[in-house]
């Protein structure tokens, strides 16, 4: 069965059962204990837990602002907590020199916010680049992958075009074949919703489930469309504060007594994540002259 | 003792040279695995050089023009305007050349390599680059540098040459100097030492641009504003260091 064949198989979810806590220990792909970090002063985690396991859909949410795209820059390596530690299949990230950090880095993908394709080269060029850097793979082969990965998000008609000419959903499936092509065991996507019209949403909502669901892949989504991520998730965490403080499957959190988590996943504009940016008293800073 | 503020100054001096010299480590240990890729290479220098020849070439036909005049003007109050093709080529050769061009270098190449680079990591296209375990120090700064490097010699050589001609259409064609001493006496006295100072003083500033460039645009702040300060920061630099090192090369060679 061709990887396309998997991924078009694509059954029905059964997302939304079982909790984050549940699972053995050898599951455990991505394990981030009492993880502090802070940028310029200012605290970003102060004592995050966060356990990814093996084969399910993670979703980190939490309000603008909170780290969640942090958290990930944690994950791959990009930066490390000043406490805490961030295990990745076991190993400690905070201790990898570079070359084992590209070495992680080789058995991930990841899908960026606005695609990040390289510019200079087309949607063929594109997703067959991690290919040419690191195999050796005759150019037939290295055509045949690039096709069927392509094919995969829909988009084997787009090889010759540039990232320029491609739309927002397009540029993002683009990059989501180029994070598939060298088949990693976690596909981490950051914002993958974000600025998408209901079609092209629909489309990457439906292809993160079928990464999941066809090829076996651990996948991390940060995002803050719940009801996006609710109908795939497997384990959701919501963020606030620089802490988790709130983890299961979305129908637990639906259920949730907390006021953060009522707040967010009902979209309030007022509770304890405020509306108005702390600021003096508005009579006083209206009438009051300089204070 | 130095007061703070001249304390200050010369910590941030320090640091910044020290920045510069650590990313130029990092770069050419990056180098010698980038050549295993000369597409890449020929590409940069067809960026930084092909692209550069029209504004190279003018110039240098202009500056060439403008020395013809000039020089003529000062031989003839000696009565030894035979000898302006010397004196154009050795200016040429030695200072105009190799310095005129690592200015319009700095201006047209070195601008477009910062805000390329800055641009990229902008749209995240190195940290993806990072993330795909592929080093852009190896794959976008380096063949950029080697590009830069190769490319300014070329450009330097091409503005002499132009710029020869340029005097000669001026001294020759126009002021009535006699083309057969004009070049006779460019050949007998401009020896290849001078030709080889031009050339080291091109690689010299090729060097220096390319590095400035490359480096600013890596270090970009990654928004709109933190691209055009660090292209302007790539001209401002590289112009000056280009006038500094090209005191330091001549007082060298002399």
């Amino acid at each position: 069965m061709t990887i396309t064949q998997t991924l078009q198989k694509g059954s029905a979810a059964a997302a939304g059962s079982g909790s984050v806590a549940a699972g053995s220990a050898n599951d455990i792909v991505v394990d981030a204990r009492d993880v502090h970090y802070d940028i310029g002063g200012r605290p970003i985690f102060s004592g995050l837990d966060v356990t990814v396991r093996k084969g399910r859909i993670t979703a980190i949410m939490g309000p603008s602002g909170t780290g969640k795209s942090t958290l990930l820059r944690l994950i791959t390596g990009q930066i490390v907590s000043a406490k805490g530690t961030v295990l990745v299949w076991g190993q400690d990230v905070a201790t990898l020199g570079t070359r084992e950090i590209y070495a992680m880095r080789k058995r991930m993908g990841m899908l960026f916010q606005n695609g990040a394709l390289l510019t200079d080269l087309d949607v063929f060029e594109n997703v067959a680049f991690p290919l040419r850097e690191h195999t050796d793979l005759p150019e037939e082969l290295i055509r045949t992958l690039v096709l069927t990965k392509l094919h995969a998000v829909g988009l084997r008609g787009a090889v010759e075009l540039m990232p320029s000419e491609l739309s927002g959903g397009m540029a993002r499936r683009v990059a989501l074949a180029r994070a598939i092509v060298m088949d990693p065991e976690i596909l981490i996507y950051d914002e993958p919703f974000a600025g998408l019209d209901p079609i092209s949403l629909g489309v990457i909502l439906r292809l993160i489930r079928q990464m999941n669901e066809g090829l076996g892949i651990t996948s991390i989504v940060v995002s803050h469309d719940v009801q996006e991520l609710a109908t795939i998730a497997h384990d959701s965490y919501l963020m606030s504060g620089g802490r988790i403080v709130a983890s299961g499957s979305p129908k637990e959190l639906a259920a949730s007594g907390s006021q953060i988590v009522k707040q967010f996943m009902t979209g309030s504009d007022d509770g304890p994540v405020p509306f108005h940016y702390p600021a003096p008293d508005y009579r006083k800073q209206l009438f009051g002259g300089d204070e | 003792m130095i007061p703070a503020s001249g304390e200050n100054l010369i910590f941030r001096l320090l640091r910044t040279v020290g920045q510069r010299i650590v990313f130029l480590a990092a770069l050419l240990a990056q180098c010698v695995p980038s050549l295993a890729r000369p597409r890449l290479i020929v590409l940069q220098v067809y960026n930084a050089g092909a692209r550069s020849l029209i504004i190279i070439m003018l110039s240098g036909l202009f500056v060439g023009m403008v020395l013809g005049l000039q020089g003529f003007d000062l031989l003839q109050r000696f009565g030894s305007e035979d000898a302006l093709g010397v004196a154009a080529a050795l200016g040429l050769l030695k200072e105009l050349g190799p310095v005129v061009t690592a200015l319009l270098f700095a201006g047209r190449a070195g601008t477009s390599l910062t805000s390329e680079i800055g641009l990229m990591r902008a749209t995240d296209q190195l940290t993806a680059m990072e993330m795909m375990a592929v080093d852009p120090m190896r794959y976008v700064a380096a063949p950029r540098f080697i590009g830069g490097i190769i490319a300014m010699p070329l450009l330097a050589a091409v503005f002499n040459l132009v710029g020869l001609f340029g005097a000669q259409l001026v001294g020759v064609q126009l002021m009535g100097v006699d083309r057969g001493a004009f070049w006779s006496q460019m050949q007998s006295s401009v020896e290849l030492d001078d030709v080889s100072e031009g050339i080291i003083k091109s690689c010299v500033f090729g060097l220096a641009c390319s590095l400035i460039a490359v480096y600013e645009g890596y270090h970009a702040e990654p928004t709109a504003e933190g691209v055009g300060l660090a292209t302007t920061r790539t001209v401002v630099a590289s112009s000056v260091l280009t006038l500094v090192l090209d005191y330091m090369l001549t007082a060298a060679f002399l």
